[in-house]
Parts: structure tokens; C-alpha cells; sequence
């Protein structure tokens, strides 16, 4: 019988520790660049969702294109209605796991690399990206950039407008997260 | 020993299903969250441009943006072929339209159809939004102020005065995910009429559609409804237009079929003589193009 206690109060210490290590954000910045000689495209988004678990060292990320705001209201318009279909598909998801050492007391910036799937448009492509994450206190800042390129994700662009857009697009992820308690 | 058995595994079970399930939980905990913190967004692109064929769609210009619009419509299609079916004679109006704002457009236009100006501001009130608390439907409002200056011989009296109309409209919008409907209650107010059996203050509905074929064609059509007895000197028809639109990048392109042979709210919703039966047919197009002037950082989307 005091085994049984035993053993679960230990279950309940280790799903507990393991929980204490989620960070999280609801305000995360995500943004595209494109620049041709033609047009240069700049969106970014400022409420995207993601969350580290440093215990197991994964980490998910989910944005709504909606979100994305362009300096010009057309260049919006044509993005959710023509390419990216954001009321068909209104979220672009990535989840993976990271390799590096992080520790999570100890204030400083780690260099990782993360690994994982990336699904938008319907389509879903592993994928793998340098990253930093750097560890303040309660919270972990991540940046990380890797390249896009539309056509990976069937997004269709009509050769008239396709010298206007960068073959491949650069994204940059800025997240701040929080310790959840 | 055996509880200490079944305790392990039972330890290693969770850890492990705890691993497994990480990946997607995660995701999953992501999507909850933004389930729960999810606000009602504006819909966008309930139609392509802010013409629907002649009335105007609920959408305005962004702001700082201006929008060059020419509408061309050829002759009747049932004039003969003498003048090569309408093709020979032709009516055009030029239109500028800046949005001030995201919401304010104003306009200016002049047409060959009678020479007339026109002059116009719209105001989106409501936006349409999806999502928890949507709000089902848009509206705008839009005033024009048209006048005519096309010389008249028999009519030496005809001053600046006469020759004025206004016409109030209240576009009410809804956007299906492939299709937009508008509903637009209009209010024309002529200040001269031929005689006193016809009203200054004229009311009409009018109903427009827009059928998603692609992404980037679409069908649109419109059915303006003058209510009976208003017009009784003249004979005049309800003005009915189909459009087949096209858009690239910052054009829309439209081919037009109508009954109505001006642009101008005050005059086709109220002085369209012919009728689509009798191939008063008027075959013509519209093209629109964007011009960004300012690099505005616009502000976000959902507030």
C-alpha cells in the first residue's frame, strides 16, 4: 500500500516537473519577405501561437493567415483569396523537436536545430531549420528563418505575376515565451 | 513485488505515452488556446472591385490607394448592321476613386452619356466578420451627386440646378464563401422632372450577385427594381446586367452586357429606355486598375 502512494505521488512529481518546463506565447511575430526587381512584399503577423516543451525538447507553432498584415490592403486580399486559400486552410501548423543543449535554469543562448513538419495549404513537408533559443529567467526567446518556397506547398502562382515573387520566400520566427505554472 | 512491477510499468506507460503524445498535444494545446482567445475577423473580398457592372459593391478603396476605373459600353446591339450591331457608336465614363481611408472613398467621374459629372463619397459603417460574435452582414452608404451639361437646345432654361440628381443608397452585403450577395435600397431625388405627373423623389431596390467560377473569375449580375408609377412621361425599363470578370494582379477586367447605356446611379437606375427582350443590348466592358500612392503601414486587421 505505501508503495502504491509512493509510486503514484512519484507519477504525479513527474508529470508535474515535466509540465513546469511548457513556455508559451500568444503573441509570437512571424514574418515573409519577397524581393524582386519588380515588387518587394513584406506581411508579418504578430499573434502567433506557439509553445516549448523543454522537457522533452519539442516544440509547436500554429499562426493564422489571416493574421498576416501587408503594407497594401490588395497584396492581403490576393494572398488569402488567390494563394493561400485562408478560408479553406486558415492555419499553418509546425510541429518538430529540437537537438542542442538547453538548459532551462540557466540564463544564456543556445544554438539548436529543429526538426519537424510544417503543414499549410494542405500540404504537410518535413523540414529542418538552424534556430536559437536563449534562456532568460522564466522565459525562452526562439528566432529562427528558413527559406519557403510556394509551389512546395501547391500554392499555384500564375506565370504573369510569378517574376513579381521571390522563388523561394524568407520567413523569419520571433517568439517570447512564458513559463506556464 | 509484483505491485512494484505493475507500479514501474505503469511509470514507464505514462512517460512513454507521454512522449508519444507530445508532438501532437502540443498542437493540439496551440489550437485550444486559439480557440478559446478567437475574436470575430472582418471578412475581406465580399466582391473583386467596388463596381459590381454599374452599381457600386460594398467595398471601398484602401486607404491611400486610388483606383482608375473606365466604363465603355458600345451601342445597341439591335441597331443594325449598318452601325456593325452598336459597335460603331460608343459611351465611356472615366472614373478616379482615392480611399482618404480604409472606410472613405470619395469619386469623381464625368461620362459621355449626356456629358454628365458625377461626384460621389461612400462610407463603409459595418464590415461583415466570421467567427465567435459575427457580425452577418455589411454596410455601406454611398451618396452621389450627378449633373449633366450636354447643351440642349430646345431647353435654354436648363440651369445648373435642373440639371442636378442625387441619388442615396444603403448597400446591405453578405459574403457566401463562393458567392456575395448585395441588397441596395436606393433614393434618387431629380430636381427637374419633364412634368408634373413624374416624382422628383424616386425609390428603387436593387439586387446584385457575384458567382466565384476560379479564383480569379467570377459571374456578377444586377437587377435594379424602379418602383411603378414614379417615371409615367417616359417609358422605362429596370435595368438588369450581367458581367463576366476577370482579375490580374492589380486589374479587374470586366465584359458587360446591359440593357442600361449610362453608369451614373441617377440616371440607368431611372432613364433606361431599353429592354433585353427587344435586344436594347449594350455590350461593353469595365477595367479597373490600382495604384498604391502612399506606403501606408496599415494598421491590424482584427480590432
Amino acid at each position: 500500500m505505501k508503495k502504491i502512494i509512493l509510486g503514484a505521488l512519484l507519477l504525479v512529481f513527474a508529470l508535474s516537473k515535466s509540465y513546469s518546463q511548457l513556455y508559451m506565447t500568444r503573441t509570437g511575430i512571424v514574418k515573409f519577405t519577397s524581393v524582386t526587381s519588380m515588387e518587394d512584399i513584406n506581411a508579418e503577423n504578430d499573434q502567433a501561437y506557439a509553445a516549448i516543451d523543454a522537457g522533452k525538447k519539442s516544440l509547436a507553432f500554429a499562426v493564422l493567415l489571416k493574421g498576416f498584415i501587408f503594407p497594401k490592403e490588395l497584396m492581403q486580399e490576393h494572398f488569402n483569396e488567390n494563394y493561400m486559400e485562408s478560408d479553406k486552410y486558415p492555419k499553418a501548423t509546425f510541429v518538430g523537436t529540437y537537438t542542442g543543449e538547453v538548459t532551462s535554469g540557466t540564463d544564456g543562448v543556445y544554438a539548436v536545430t529543429i526538426k519537424g513538419t510544417l503543414t499549410m495549404h494542405g500540404v504537410t513537408r518535413t523540414i529542418e531549420m538552424p534556430a536559437t533559443l536563449e534562456v532568460k529567467g522564466r522565459k525562452i526567446l526562439g528566432h529562427t528563418s528558413f527559406p519557403v518556397v510556394p509551389e512546395d506547398y501547391n500554392v499555384k502562382i500564375p506565370s504573369l505575376v510569378r517574376d513579381k515573387i521571390q522563388k523561394s520566400l524568407n520567413v523569419t520566427v520571433q517568439i517570447d515565451c512564458e513559463n506556464q505554472k | 513485488m509484483r505491485t512494484k512491477l505493475f507500479l514501474c510499468t505503469l511509470l514507464t506507460l505514462g512517460i512513454v505515452w507521454r512522449g508519444q503524445a507530445q508532438d501532437t498535444s502540443l498542437l493540439q494545446m496551440l489550437g485550444d488556446s486559439m480557440n478559446v482567445h478567437a475574436k470575430a475577423t472582418p471578412v475581406h473580398g465580399t466582391f473583386k472591385a467596388i463596381y459590381l457592372v454599374n452599381l457600386q459593391t460594398n467595398e471601398t478603396v484602401a486607404a491611400g490607394a486610388l483606383n482608375f476605373e473606365i466604363q465603355h459600353r458600345f451601342g445597341q446591339l439591335n441597331s443594325g448592321a449598318y452601325n456593325l450591331f452598336g459597335l460603331d457608336n460608343a459611351t465611356l465614363r472615366l472614373g478616379l476613386d482615392y480611399g482618404i481611408t480604409d472606410r472613405l472613398t470619395v469619386g469623381i467621374g464625368r461620362s459621355s452619356y449626356l456629358k454628365t459629372f458625377d461626384g460621389y463619397l461612400k462610407y463603409k459603417l459595418l464590415r461583415q466578420t466570421e467567427g465567435v460574435g459575427a457580425f452577418p452582414i455589411s454596410v455601406t452608404l454611398l451618396g452621389t451627386i450627378s449633373n449633366y451639361t450636354e447643351d440642349i437646345p430646345t431647353k435654354p432654361y436648363l440651369d445648373a440646378n435642373y440639371r442636378t440628381g442625387y441619388a442615396t443608397q444603403v448597400i446591405l452585403a453578405h459574403k457566401f464563401s463562393l458567392f456575395s450577395l448585395e441588397l441596395v435600397p436606393t433614393w434618387i431625388r431629380t430636381n427637374l422632372v419633364p412634368t408634373v405627373m413624374d416624382k422628383n423623389d424616386m425609390f428603387a431596390l436593387s439586387g446584385g450577385a457575384r458567382v466565384k467560377l476560379t479564383k480569379r473569375m467570377s459571374i456578377d449580375g444586377e437587377y435594379n427594381y424602379l418602383f411603378p408609377n414614379q417615371v409615367v412621361s417616359t417609358t422605362v425599363h429596370n435595368s438588369l446586367s450581367l458581367a463576366y470578370e476577370i482579375e490580374t494582379g492589380g486589374h479587374v477586367f470586366q465584359l458587360v452586357f446591359s440593357n442600361s447605356e449610362s453608369m451614373v446611379p441617377t440616371q440607368f437606375i431611372s432613364q433606361t429606355s431599353g429592354r433585353w427582350a427587344d435586344g436594347a443590348i449594350y455590350f461593353g466592358f469595365n477595367i479597373s486598375r490600382n495604384f498604391n500612392l502612399t506606403k501606408h503601414a496599415k494598421k491590424k486587421v482584427s480590432q
